[in-house]
């Protein structure tokens, strides 16, 4: 073996451990973080008790408080930020800039708009908003990937016909806002901004199912993905079938986006944010999608306590994340265009 | 002697024809305009006969019909301005960025105006519209100076990608902010939601006098830039080489277009898309050159306007839809077909 050959593989083996290192790191973070949620609060239970109860057993006063109120909320967080997280990578890396995320290029606006026009014009509540809401930001974004279609599609007219969507979604949502009465208003207003109030079972449940069997066959797109990103003519030629790749990563990854939506609101940012935040970490070049996912859930979980304790009036979490992003959104802008866009 | 000598010259003579045919289609343009103008006092929920119409223009409010047309003038004019405003502020600001998709909205121009103001409503106890002019205009020149200055970094200079990714992500960034000091204060909430949707209902002539004197500079700056304009559309560099000021051109009339967008958007909310479609439309009608596009776009853009407004009163009877709906429901399908005109670069 040449010596750069041999440069090369131990290279690429020191990334790999480092990567490893770094998801591990992550995910105990997750799980931590999750943990600790569940044993902050009004009333603080120690360790013991929490873990009494979630496996199940009763304990008074932590049998509720935990259980039936910070549980669901907690997981709730995690599944929205997983999937927030591997929904908005798939669209940087798909498209070649950390800008198109989901939430600049309409596809979340799409499914805020329908979830808000349930909610206040068809009063609906609870998984109809959801089904709703899904089933919007699917046509949404089937509409834009039909419309940038000329001979096959160039991210960069995806990214603006999505961008000349969501400013006229945009004016639907003021529209409903307008025809909201004030008791809704305020309703509405809360979803609209991403938060965790409503957790219960019946959100968490069909969210789970959902992502268990959608996330695998984004997951199994990994690789694919990460060629996608070197340009479609690259892909090609290395074999992957371009166009169906992009199709299916946008249907998987617009239904965990739609879902979580629906589930918790447009959390302001965090698909827009995991990604980068990954890539930083794990080092350029390794496949993003798993540690964007924990990014996403560390986010949801740390910037719903965050905005619960942290101020003396509750904010909801996309209110945490959202002044969190516009800063970070500004370096971004500017680091992505002096380097010429890469994640 | 040849007759091109004693004849007029072809290409004076070609010049002539195309003035001609310039000034037919403003004149076409104006013709409409004042039809919709027309329209926009006859038409509305209360139904009125012609009789009540004359009436109500010639200041006579006897009738109940004539009551509702008289209110409906100032509505007329504040839609023809604002509209006027938002097509000229458009076109120059393609102009200055030499860029197709440059709009207020697409550049997050008015997203900036709306955290301004709510800011201002919110911290700063804003409760008169005259003040929501300052401020909002104040909100707009900061996001339009930021925006061009992050899309024109990098490679290849402000393209139309990197302009509108950057307003869409600084859109994105003070939407989220608009709704961080909106939740705590559902009064201020409620103020705004009317001001958010984009709407010339309820004019009075108090708000139309408050936007004056900012549409009346942002006119005449705009149009007096149109020279400039015209040079900078040849490139930086002959445009320098033509003895333009490239820099001093470009600041004139962006500061220029951003007082116009800024005091629409104070008056009439944020309006989409106006801006963009107005001079496409223009350059079909009457040429690349801004010394025609600029009029153009301006009574273009009025016209558009009032017409909107019409539409949304009609379509949704007894319910009015506020104008900055329709408006966006018409100019993302034109956005469409502009963006897939346009030659776009890979990322």
């Amino acid at each position: 073996m040449s010596a750069t050959a041999i440069t090369v593989a131990v290279g690429r083996r020191r990334r790999a451990r480092r990567r490893t290192v770094i998801v591990g790191v992550l995910a105990a973070l997750v799980v931590a973080a999750w943990f600790a949620s569940l044993m902050v609060g009004h009333t603080f239970y120690g360790p013991s008790d929490v873990v009494q109860v979630v496996r199940g057993e009763t304990v008074p006063g932590a049998s509720f408080t935990v259980g039936d109120l910070r549980l669901p909320r907690a997981s709730l967080a995690v599944l929205t930020g997983l999937a927030f997280g591997m929904g908005g990578v798939t669209f940087q890396t798909m498209l070649r800039n950390p800008l198109a995320s989901p939430d600049v290029i309409g596809i979340s606006t799409g499914a805020s708009a329908a979830g808000l026009f349930a909610i206040v014009i068809l009063g609906l509540s609870g998984l109809a908003v959801s089904a709703v809401a899904v089933v919007a930001a699917i046509a949404v974004a089937l509409l834009i990937y039909v419309l940038a279609w000329k001979d096959g599609v160039v991210g960069s007219r995806l990214v603006l016909i999505g961008i000349g969507m969501a400013a006229m979604l945009h004016a639907v949502i003021s529209w409903v806002l307008v025809q909201a009465s004030e008791w809704d208003l305020q309703a509405a207003m809360r979803w609209f901004s991403g938060n965790l109030n409503n957790a219960g079972w019946d959100l968490v449940v069909p969210l789970l199912v959902v992502m268990a069997v959608v996330a695998p066959v984004l997951l199994a797109q990994g690789g694919r993905l990460d060629l996608l990103h070197l340009g479609d003519d690259t892909a090609a030629a290395l074999g992957v079938p371009v166009e169906r790749t992009r199709l299916l990563c946008i249907v998987t990854a617009v239904v965990l986006m739609a879902c979580a939506t629906a589930a918790a609101g447009p959390v302001a940012f965090v698909a827009f944010l995991a990604g980068p935040i990954a890539a930083r970490l794990v080092g350029p070049g390794t496949p993003l999608l798993v540690p964007a996912a924990l990014v996403g859930a560390l986010l949801v979980l740390v910037g719903d306590q965050v905005g619960q304790w942290a101020f003396d009036n509750r904010y909801p979490v996309g209110v945490v994340t959202g002044a969190l992003g516009a800063p970070y959104l500004v370096y971004l802008l500017i680091r992505s265009h002096r380097t010429g866009g890469a994640l | 002697m040849s007759a091109t000598v004693l004849g007029t010259p072809p290409a004076a003579a070609a010049t002539r024809h195309r003035a001609a045919y310039r000034s037919a289609w403003l004149l076409l343009a104006l013709l409409v305009v004042a039809l919709a103008a027309l329209a926009s006092v006859a038409v509305g929920v209360a139904v009125v006969g012609w009789d009540d119409v004359v009436r109500g223009l010639s200041g006579d409010d006897a009738t109940l019909g004539a009551a509702a047309v008289a209110k409906r003038v100032p509505r007329t004019v504040l839609a023809l301005l604002v509209g006027g405003a938002l097509g000229l502020s458009g076109a120059v600001m393609q102009g200055v960025t030499r860029n197709p998709l440059a709009d207020p909205a697409i550049l997050g121009i008015t997203n900036g105006a709306s955290l301004a103001v709510v800011s201002g409503i919110a911290f700063f106890g804003l409760a008169s519209p005259t003040s929501y002019v300052w401020v909002a205009i104040g909100g707009a020149a900061a996001t339009a100076v930021f925006v061009y200055a992050v899309g024109s970094m990098g490679r290849g200079g402000a393209t139309p990608l990197k302009l509108a990714l950057a307003g869409a992500a600084t859109a994105a960034a003070s939407s989220s902010l608009v709704s961080a000091v909106l939740l705590p204060r559902l009064d201020v909430m409620t103020q705004f939601r009317f001001w958010q949707v984009g709407g010339v209902g309820g004019a009075g002539w108090d708000r139309i006098g408050m936007m004056l004197p900012f549409l009346g500079v942002g006119t005449v700056v705009c149009l007096a830039s149109a020279r400039g304009l015209n040079s900078l559309a040849l490139g930086d560099d002959v445009a320098a080489g033509l003895g333009e000021h490239v820099a001093r051109t470009r600041l004139v009339a962006g500061v220029a277009a951003v007082v116009l967008c800024g005091a629409a958007t104070a008056t009439a909310g944020p309006i989409a898309f106006v801006g963009l479609m107005v001079p496409h439309a223009c350059r079909l009608l009457v040429g690349v050159d801004h010394r025609w596009l600029l009029p153009a776009s301006f009574v273009v853009g009025g016209g558009l306007l009032t017409l909107a407004d019409v539409v949304g009163r009609v379509v949704a009877r007894p319910e009015e839809v506020e104008v900055g709906i329709v408006t966006a429901l018409i100019g993302a399908p034109v956005f469409v077909w502009i963006v897939r005109r346009t030659r776009v670069r890979a990322l």
